[in-house]
């Protein structure tokens, strides 16, 4: 099967009080079935607002997003998303949050429930199947929505910072097991960073942005060899070429302001 | 939480303080019965009027629940389409906001002129008193639905709104329409004895205070049948969180405790 995603010549403008302002502009960006693409770039360079448009929840001003071969136009559960702040539903358990998706496919009870208990599994949760979102720890909510995420079986994984507000041991930890359910289940993962660290340890590839208005640097394959170490000379060499482009964009955003 | 068998009981020692000075007052210093009837007389009054509680208690909670039911039918789906579409709101809200301050007692004249001397003329002011409450904490329920729960919602394949209010938004509203219920319910109860003022049934607790005790000065029954209407509406009250909010509530808890 082929889930190429295309982003052709994305622009975003808004409309504000001082006039026209160009939030994307042109980026053109191909993602190749069961890659895992990072999107890093300093903040308000607009790479949470190209994530969702790729789900369906923002619209470009001009340009397409393909997928398969068709256009994206709203949003639909063949692409997962795990948010920023992970939206668990909190009237439901974390089984009746997994489920979710397939509820609304209108499946039945017990079939979802094992496909539910499946993806609960896989991300190390089983026993808080009937905790409730407000009884999980920092480290367990993201794992729960990306449980959720996968439950409905898209082709894509869309995540937006996922782990920006979880502990660097924690944090360290998810990555790991991230990686772990992506060998398994090979999704097209885009993920949406502000930490080079994060990058360098997940992507195959990384996707520079630039800020104001933000567009597509640089495109750099990772070409480590996983199971990647951390303090590895490669990684460190080549997080430092990451914030060395990084720098050179910031110190760009700061001579036109 | 259990609380110690001491401060279990805390709460007879100023009612018994209260009983007594009330006796006290009235027997020794006040001496009026019209004015201030003493315990043991009120006490006796449900003796003697205990062939009239039980239907006048009935015929009260027909009244309300006539008020209640009605008030929340309507309620609620207006509740749905002012919070959920903000044309609606922006449409609805300065017709709301003008009726809403508007005491429920200025319409029994109208309710007399349109459901003349029935049952339906006390349930409508009943309504009146009901409807505002249920609908404003309702619809503040569906307006502050959070953005990312109805995003997560069609990411996960929640497609028209339809679904969403389903889904989404009843859920999470719920126990603001539980809030506005439970005040509604109150104000309702209040509203049964306006109601009855006017000889619209033969029976009814506010019906026999104003229109058989109250012309007679018979004080010792009028507040013998006082405390009835505060203890029937404690009864409901405690009925309804029993039932109600210990389920709706529970996923509260983590956000209130």
């Amino acid at each position: 099967m082929n889930h190429k995603l295309e982003l052709q010549h994305i622009t975003k403008t808004y409309i504000t009080e001082e006039g026209e302002m160009t939030a994307l502009d042109g980026i053109n960006l191909e993602v190749k079935p069961a890659e895992f693409l990072c999107i890093i770039g300093p903040s308000g360079c607009g790479k949470t607002t190209l994530l969702r448009m790729v789900a369906g929840l923002d619209h470009p001003t001009s340009g397409k997003i393909i997928l398969d071969g068709k256009e994206v136009k709203c949003a639909s559960p063949d692409r997962g998303m795990v948010f920023q702040e992970f939206s668990l539903f909190p009237w439901r358990t974390v089984l009746k949050n997994v489920e979710f998706g397939l509820e609304i496919s209108g499946m039945k009870d017990k079939e979802r429930q094992a496909i539910a208990e499946k993806y609960i599994a896989l991300v190390g949760l089983e026993g808080f199947e009937n905790h409730s979102p407000y009884e999980l720890s920092g480290g367990m909510k993201p794992r729960v929505a990306i449980a959720r995420a996968h439950a409905t079986a898209p082709s894509n994984l869309l995540m937006d910072e996922p782990f920006g507000s979880v502990d660097a041991q924690t944090r360290n930890l998810l990555q790991e097991e991230l990686l772990e359910i992506w060998a398994r289940t090979k999704k097209t993962v885009l993920f949406v960073t502000h930490s080079v660290d994060e990058a360098v340890y997940l992507a195959d590839r990384v996707a520079v942005m630039s800020a104001r208005p933000g567009c597509l640097v640089k495109c750099l394959a990772v070409d480590i060899p996983r199971p990647r170490k951390r303090t590895s000379v490669e990684a460190n060499e080549f997080r430092e070429k990451l914030l060395g482009w990084l720098s050179l964009e910031r110190s760009k955003a700061c001579a036109t302001l | 939480m259990r609380l110690p068998t001491k401060e279990k009981w805390v709460w007879l020692v100023p009612l018994i303080i209260l009983i007594l000075l009330w006796q006290f007052i009235a027997v020794y210093v006040v001496k009026k019965p019209e004015i201030l009837p003493s315990v043991t007389a009120v006490i006796f009054s449900f003796y003697e009027l205990r062939n009239y509680i039980l239907p006048d208690i009935l015929v009260s909670l027909l009244h309300f629940a006539m008020g209640m039911t009605s008030a929340f039918a309507v309620a609620l789906p207006l509740a749905i389409a002012m919070g959920w579409y903000d044309t609606v709101f922006k449409a609805v809200d300065p017709i709301v906001e003008l009726i809403r301050p508007i005491p429920p007692l200025a319409w029994v004249p109208l309710a007399i002129a349109w459901f003349s001397l029935t049952h339906f003329a006390a349930g409508f002011i009943i309504f009146i008193g009901a409807f505002f409450p249920i609908l404003i904490a309702s619809y503040t329920g569906f307006r502050d639905v959070p953005k990312v729960l109805v995003e997560t919602g069609k990411v996960l394949g929640c497609i028209g709104n339809r679904k969403l209010i389903r889904y989404v938004a009843i859920p999470y509203a719920l126990p603001s329409i539980a809030t506005g219920t439970r005040v509604g319910m109150g104000v309702a109860w209040m509203c049964v004895v306006a109601a009855e003022m006017f000889g619209v049934s033969k029976y009814g607790l506010g019906c026999r205070i104003f229109t058989k005790f109250f012309p007679w000065h018979q004080m010792d029954y009028v507040v013998a049948y006082m405390l009835i209407l505060g203890l029937v509406a404690l009864c409901l009250d405690r009925v309804f969180r029993h039932f109600v909010e210990g389920k709706l509530f529970k996923w509260k808890k983590g956000i209130v405790k």
